[in-house]
C-alpha cells in the first residue's frame, strides 16, 4: 500500500476495516466522503488494485470506496466453504455500504465475481434503499444463467442452441475449478508467477504495479472456493430473483469468459436496464479503458441524480435490444437526401438505430429525416459539403454534441463522372476527388477520432464501387477516387481494428438513384450530357437494382464486420474476374462503357 | 406493305362523350366511393379481406350495379404495398386479417348501363403515423398528374415524373406491380355484349371484349389504352376518359387513390373533386 499513501488530493487513499460477520475487510476510500458514494467490486483473482484507473478517475467528483472481498488481499481469509457462500458476499457488501455512507444509497459498479456477489445484493428485496444503481461488468446472477440455461434446453433452436454450446466453450474452467487439486496446484506451481504474461497475451493489458497483486497465489487459491461453494447450488436449484434497481449493464465484446447471449432477456429481471457495449477484452476493460468504464458510470450517477441523460446513456435505457439489432446505437449518414444514403439511413433507423444525416440538398436530408422518424428514430438533418474539410468537422462536433459520438458512419455521399483520362479537364479531376475521396477521408479523420477518444468502438462504412477495381477508359476519374477510397479503407481498417472500431468499403455496382442523373460527362456539350445522362439513367433504371438492397448489404457489413463487400453481380463478377485475371478486366477497360 | 403498318401517332380521336355522359359516370364514382366508405366504416380488426371484398360486392349490388369491370379487391397490412406479390393471383382477396393499425386499400369497378367506374379507396384502422404522412403526399401526385397531362406530355413521361416524385418523397412505385406497369388506363362506355357479371381471371367478360377491342385499335394508332412507363404510352394523352391509379408505399403501408381523368383534346379535368382521399387532407382530418 506504500504507493498508494504517498498520493494526495482526490486520488489520496484513506484506508479502514470493516467487520462483516466476523471476517475483516480491508476497506479503501478516495475523494470527498460528502460526494456521491461509488462502491467498486473486483473480482477472481483480483484485489481492489484492479480498480485504480476507474478509481482515480471517478475520485474526482465522487466519493469512491473498494475492498478486498474475502478471501482477497488484506481482508480476512475464512477457510470453510460455507463462509464464502452468496448471501455472506452480500453481506460484506452491505456491511461496507453501512459503514461507509450511513443512510445514504451508494452507486455499485463491479466486476466479475464482484458483479456476481453484487447481483445477489442488488436482487435483494428492499436492496434499492442502499443501493441506488448498479453497473455491472461481465458477471451475471447465477439465478438469471441458471434459468437462461433451463429456457434454452427446453427450447432448443439451433440459435438457442448456438448459445449454449458458445457459453460453454467460455466456461470451460469452471469445470477445472470443481477437480480436486488441479487448479490449486496450477496456481502455486507457476501459473501465479506467469500471470502478467498471460494477461498480456490473451488479454491485451500491460502488468503494472499492484497487479498483478503479490498475493495473487493465494487469493487465486482461496479464491476457488467461490466458484465451489455457489455454482452447483445455484445452478441445480434457481431462484426468481428481479431488481428494481436501475442497471447499466456493461457487456465487453471480447470477453473470454462471458459471452454477450448472457445477458438476453435481462430485461425481464432487471426492467430499468441500460445497456452499453466496450470493445474490450474481460481486463482490459478495467485496467486499459478504465476511463470510458468511469465515463459511462459518471454519466449513469449522473443521470440518476437528476442530471439529464447524456446521449449514449440515453439511447442505452431504450430497453429494445431484444428486438432491433441497432436499438441504442447512432448512425451518421453522408448524401442520405436521396439513393443509398437515405435507404441507409432509413434501414438503420428501421432496425433502433438514431441518425444524423447530411446532404448538399438540405430539403432532401429533411425528409430523409421526417421518414427515419416514422419508423420510431431520432433524427436530424445538416446541410454539409463533404469536400469541405471544416464544414464535415463542424459537422461532427455538433453531432458529438446534440446526438453523441456516433456508432457506426457512413461515407457514402459522392457524384458520378465520366470521361476518358485525357478529355477530363483539371478541373473535372479536382471535383470528382474533392466529394469521392476528400469527402471519406473528411468523415474518417472527424468521426474516427471521436470514436477512437470515445473508447467503445464502432463501424465506419465508405462507398467505394466497383470501379475502384474494375479499370475502364471512361471512368478514369471516378474509378481512381473509388480506388483511393477503397484502399483508404483497407488502411484504416487496420490502423483502427485495436479500438474495437470496424472499417467496411462497399462496392454496389449499377444501382438505380440519383447518381446518374447528376453525373458529369468530359469533353460533352450540355445538350449531349442531357442526352446521355437520360441513356445512362435509362440503363440503370432497367438493371433497375434497388438501393435498399445496398443499404441492406451495408447493414450486414457493420453486423459481421466486413472489410469489403461487393453487392451487385455485377460487382462481384468484375471482382472474380478481376483476381482471376487482371489481364481480361484491363482489355475490357479499353470498351467505351460510358 | 406501307398499308399494312401501323400509322405511328396517328391523329387522335376526338372526345366523345356529352355532359350526360359525363355526368352518369360521376354518379357512378360516386356510388363506387360511397359503397367503399360504407364497407370502410363497417370493417373492424378481424374482418378478412375476403369478407370485406364480399362486403363491397354486396354494397354495389344493392345500389344496382350489373356487371364489374373487375371483381372488387380488398388488401390488408402489407399486402396493401404488395410486398411479396409474385404471382397476379395474389392480387385476388385472400384470408388475411385485419389487425389494429394496419392499412387496407379496397377497389373496385362496377359498370351501371355501360358507364364504367374504377376506384380505389385507402384507409387504416387505429393508429398509424405513415399512413397518414403518405395520405396527404398523395394529393401531390394528383395536382402532378393532372398538370403534366395538362402540358400534354407524353404518357410515359408523366409516369416518370410520378416516379421521380416518389423517389424525391422516399416511397416506392408500386403500381408497376400491377400487370403491365400501369398508372392507368382508358374507360369507355362498355357496349353490352355478352352475359353480365360473368368474369374470367377477375376481369368482366363484357369488359375484356371492350379492352381487348380497344387495344387492337389504339395499337393500330400507336397508342395504348394502357398507361405505363415503355415505348407503347410515348404519346400524348388520348382524348377520353383515364382511370389513373397511382400506388405507392412505405415500407409495409400502401396507399392508392383511383378515379376517372377527363381528357379533352386541349384540356384534362379530374372527373370529381368530392372524393374522400380529397377531403381528408383538404379538412385536414385524416381518419
Amino acid at each position: 500500500m506504500s504507493g498508494l499513501a504517498e498520493r494526495t488530493g482526490p486520488v489520496a487513499v484513506r484506508r479502514r476495516t470493516v467487520v462483516s460477520a466476523g471476517v475483516p475487510l480491508a476497506v479503501y476510500e478516495q475523494g470527498d466522503a460528502h460526494r456521491t458514494t461509488v462502491l467498486l467490486v473486483h473480482g477472481y483473482p483480483d484485489t481492489h488494485r484492479v480498480w485504480d484507473d476507474v478509481a482515480d478517475e471517478l475520485a474526482r467528483d465522487h466519493h469512491v470506496v473498494r475492498y478486498d472481498v474475502r478471501g482477497a488481499g488484506a481482508s480476512g481469509r475464512p477457510q470453510r466453504r460455507a463462509d464464502y457462500r452468496l448471501p455472506l458476499l452480500a453481506g460484506d457488501l452491505f456491511a461496507v455500504v453501512d459503514a461507509v455512507s450511513p443512510g445514504e444509497a451508494v452507486h455499485v459498479v463491479a466486476h466479475d465475481w464482484g458483479s456476481i456477489q453484487s447481483w445477489e445484493a442488488v436482487t435483494e428485496p428492499g436492496s434499492g434503499e442502499r443501493i441506488a444503481s448498479y453497473t455491472s461488468l461481465s458477471g451475471p446472477c447465477l439465478d438469471h444463467v441458471a434459468l437462461w440455461i433451463r429456457h434454452r434446453l427446453a427450447r432448443p433452436t439451433p440459435r438457442h442452441v448456438g448459445q449454449l454450446l458458445t457459453q460453454a466453450a467460455h466456461s470451460w474452467y469452471i469445470t477445472a475449478f470443481h477437480l480436486p487439486a488441479l487448479a490449486p496446484a496450477a496456481w502455486r506451481l507457476g501459473l501465479a508467477d506467469r500471470w502478467g504474461g498471460v494477461l498480456r497475451r490473451i488479454e491485451g493489458v500491460t502488468p503494472r504495479p499492484g497487479h498483478p497483486q503479490s498475493t495473487l497465489a493465494d487469493d487465486a487459491v482461496r479464491g476457488i472456493t467461490l466458484y465451489r461453494a455457489n455454482m452447483l447450488p445455484r445452478l441445480a436449484r434457481p431462484r426468481q430473483r428481479p431488481t428494481d434497481v436501475p442497471v447499466q449493464l456493461i457487456t465487453l465484446t471480447k470477453d473470454h469468459y462471458v459471452s454477450p447471449a448472457l445477458s438476453e432477456g435481462l430485461e425481464r429481471w432487471a426492467p430499468r436496464l441500460w445497456r452499453r457495449t466496450v470493445p474490450a477484452t474481460h481486463w482490459s476493460a478495467l485496467l486499459e479503458k478504465g476511463t470510458t468504464v468511469a465515463r459511462m458510470v459518471r454519466e449513469f450517477t449522473g443521470h440518476l441524480d437528476g442530471e439529464p441523460a447524456a446521449p449514449g446513456l440515453d439511447r442505452a435505457g431504450r430497453g429494445e435490444a431484444e428486438h432491433r439489432p441497432f436499438a441504442g446505437k447512432l448512425a451518421v449518414v453522408t448524401g442520405a437526401g436521396s439513393g443509398i444514403g437515405r435507404a441507409t439511413a432509413l434501414a438503420f433507423a428501421e432496425r433502433g438505430a438514431d441518425v444524423a444525416v447530411c446532404d448538399l440538398d438540405l430539403e432532401a436530408a429533411e425528409r430523409t429525416v421526417e421518414l427515419a422518424r416514422l419508423l420510431g428514430a431520432n433524427a436530424r438533418a445538416w446541410r454539409v459539403d463533404v469536400s469541405d474539410g471544416a464544414a464535415v468537422d463542424t459537422f461532427a462536433t455538433e453531432v458529438a454534441a446534440g446526438l453523441g459520438v456516433p456508432d457506426i458512419v457512413v461515407n457514402n455521399a459522392g457524384i458520378g463522372h465520366s470521361g476518358t483520362f485525357l478529355d477530363t479537364t483539371e478541373k473535372e479531376w479536382k471535383r470528382v476527388l474533392d466529394v469521392n475521396l476528400w469527402g471519406v477521408i473528411h468523415g474518417c479523420r472527424a468521426f474516427g477520432t471521436l470514436m477512437r477518444e470515445r473508447g467503445e468502438g464502432g463501424h465506419i462504412v465508405n462507398l467505394a464501387s466497383a470501379a475502384a477495381y474494375l479499370p475502364s477508359k471512361v471512368l478514369a476519374a471516378y474509378a481512381t477516387s473509388k480506388a483511393g477510397v477503397f484502399m483508404l479503407s483497407d488502411c484504416l481498417r487496420a490502423e483502427l481494428a485495436p479500438s474495437g472500431i470496424g472499417v467496411s468499403a462497399i462496392c454496389p455496382g449499377i444501382v438505380n438513384t440519383n447518381i446518374t442523373r447528376t453525373t458529369t460527362f468530359s469533353g460533352l456539350s450540355d445538350s449531349e450530357q442531357d442526352a446521355r445522362r437520360k441513356r445512362v439513367s435509362g440503363l440503370y433504371a432497367k438493371r433497375n437494382y434497388p438501393p435498399e438492397k445496398v443499404a441492406e448489404q451495408i447493414l450486414r457489413a457493420v453486423s459481421g464486420n466486413k472489410a469489403v463487400v461487393p453487392v451487385t453481380f455485377e460487382a462481384k463478377a468484375a471482382r472474380f474476374v478481376g483476381r482471376l485475371s487482371p489481364g481480361l478486366l484491363r482489355l475490357a477497360a479499353r470498351v467505351n462503357a460510358g | 406493305m406501307s398499308t399494312l403498318s401501323p400509322p405511328r401517332n396517328g391523329r387522335a380521336p376526338s372526345f366523345r362523350y356529352d355532359d350526360r355522359d359525363l355526368d352518369r359516370f360521376r354518379e357512378l364514382q360516386q356510388l363506387a366511393y360511397r359503397c367503399a366508405d360504407r364497407v370502410a366504416d363497417w370493417l373492424e380488426p378481424g374482418v378478412t379481406e375476403r369478407q370485406a371484398a364480399a362486403r363491397l360486392r354486396r354494397e354495389l349490388v344493392a345500389e344496382g350495379v350489373e356487371d364489374f369491370f373487375h371483381v372488387p379487391f380488398a388488401w390488408f397490412g402489407d399486402r396493401t404495398a404488395f410486398r411479396h406479390f409474385r404471382t397476379p393471383l395474389q392480387f385476388f382477396a385472400s384470408g388475411r386479417v385485419l389487425r389494429p393499425g394496419m392499412s387496407y386499400v379496397l377497389d373496385c369497378a362496377p359498370v351501371v348501363d355501360g358507364y364504367t367506374a374504377d376506384i380505389g379507396y385507402a384507409g387504416k384502422v387505429g393508429d398509424n403515423p405513415i399512413w397518414d404522412r403518405i395520405a396527404v403526399d398523395l394529393l401531390e401526385y394528383r395536382d402532378l398528374i393532372l398538370r403534366e397531362v395538362r402540358a400534354r406530355k407524353p404518357l410515359n413521361e408523366v409516369y416518370a415524373a410520378v416516379d421521380a416524385l416518389i423517389a424525391r418523397h422516399g416511397y416506392d412505385n408500386r403500381h408497376q406491380v400491377y400487370p403491365g406497369r400501369v398508372i392507368g388506363h382508358q374507360v369507355t362506355r362498355v357496349t353490352p355484349r355478352g352475359p353480365a357479371g360473368v368474369n374470367l381471371f377477375g376481369f368482366g367478360v363484357r369488359t375484356l371484349q371492350t379492352l381487348g377491342r380497344e387495344l387492337i385499335s389504339e395499337r393500330l394508332h400507336g397508342r395504348s389504352p394502357l398507361w405505363a412507363d415503355g415505348r407503347s404510352s410515348a404519346h400524348p394523352p388520348t382524348p377520353g376518359l383515364w382511370a389513373v391509379e397511382p400506388h405507392v408505399g412505405f415500407r409495409d403501408v400502401g396507399l392508392k387513390f383511383e378515379e376517372l381523368l377527363v381528357v379533352t383534346e386541349d384540356d384534362a379535368y379530374w372527373l370529381d373533386d368530392d372524393l374522400p382521399h380529397v377531403r381528408r387532407v383538404h379538412e385536414g382530418a385524416l381518419r
